[in-house]
């Protein structure tokens, strides 16, 4: 057990690679698979000390709901963006908002902020140090900016909590 | 390959190219940094989802199986793409790079290049 985790890091990590390399070069021929095993032991050993420990997702399902939820909105966001891109643009009203957060861990953290970089007229800025507040520029506010902030919060971090469970 | 194929990859190809030229429209005529990040990372991504949707149509038309590099082309292209727009507002922040005009809430650009909580009496000093 010991040499295990010795030898595997990341155990998760080294599989995605594995298949990752399999999938990249579309085989599952014995040479690409061994080259593979190579390639998912050494990456995971050299990269391992750089490693900051993180909170795992704990709803995988959950996760995989969360995808369906942030597609459907990138192919909404695309459609909107590519409609105020292409109408008058005196009816673009940009802005800053201070999102406050409620997440406890950088990698949830990173999650909801690539949500909003990919999600409706919205992009991440920036983080605060203590880790509370995402600075995130709007492409249209709405007269209230609380419904931006709202939106984000109920939409995409609450759902984010449940997946870390934190 | 029967009509029926051809015209269903047209038609991606037609919407990824159109969504693709939309977000090159956008970063053309819109005025400021932030905005124009808007542009390219949105419609970007339906655009490319698009023509790699026909080219896995096409694919699987011409070796009967499902082709795996667009998948992860996608899979690269969603970890990727936020990160370099983050990266470029978080650069163009600490530049203090102009912004347009009637950009709302000016003021957290000072907190947020310092990576400080916005101040509370932020909001009363903008609306003066």
């Amino acid at each position: 057990m010991n040499f295990f985790s010795r030898a595997f890091p990341m155990p998760s990590h080294s599989l995605m690679l594995l298949i990752v390399w399999l999938m990249i070069n579309s085989t599952v021929s014995l040479g690409h698979i061994l080259l593979g095993t190579v390639l998912a032991i050494a990456i995971p050993l050299l990269c391992a000390p750089l490693r900051v420990p993180q909170s795992g997702i704990k709803k995988p399902l959950k996760a995989l709901l969360y995808v369906f939820v942030v597609l459907k909105d990138i192919v909404v966001a695309n459609l909107q963006v590519a409609l105020l891109v292409l109408g008058p643009l005196r009816k673009i009203k940009p802005g800053f908002v201070a999102v406050p957060l409620d997440l406890p861990d950088t990698l949830p953290i990173t999650v909801l902020a690539s949500t909003v970089t990919m999600t409706p007229g919205t992009v991440s800025a920036d983080v605060s140090k203590d880790q509370k507040w995402l600075y995130v520029h709007v492409l249209d506010m709405p007269d209230n900016e609380q419904e931006v902030i709202d939106l984000i919060k109920n939409r995409y971090e609450s759902r984010i909590k449940e997946i870390f469970e934190c | 390959m029967s009509f029926a194929v051809e015209l269903t990859i047209s038609v991606l190809l037609l919407i990824g190219g159109l969504f693709v030229l939309v977000g090159s429209v956008g970063l053309l005529r819109l005025q400021d940094l932030y905005v124009r990040l808007h542009a390219p990372t949105k419609a970007t991504t339906l655009g490319l989802g698009g023509i790699l949707i026909g080219s896995m149509v096409y694919m699987f038309h011409l070796q009967g199986h499902v082709s795996i590099n667009e998948l992860l082309i996608t899979l690269f292209l969603v970890i990727t793409a936020p990160v370099t727009a983050h990266i470029l507002a978080k650069a163009a922040l600490h530049n203090q790079v102009d912004t347009m005009e009637r950009t709302r809430n000016k003021h957290l650009i000072a907190t947020a290049r310092e990576q400080l909580p916005p101040e509370k009496n932020g909001q009363s000093k903008e609306k003066t």
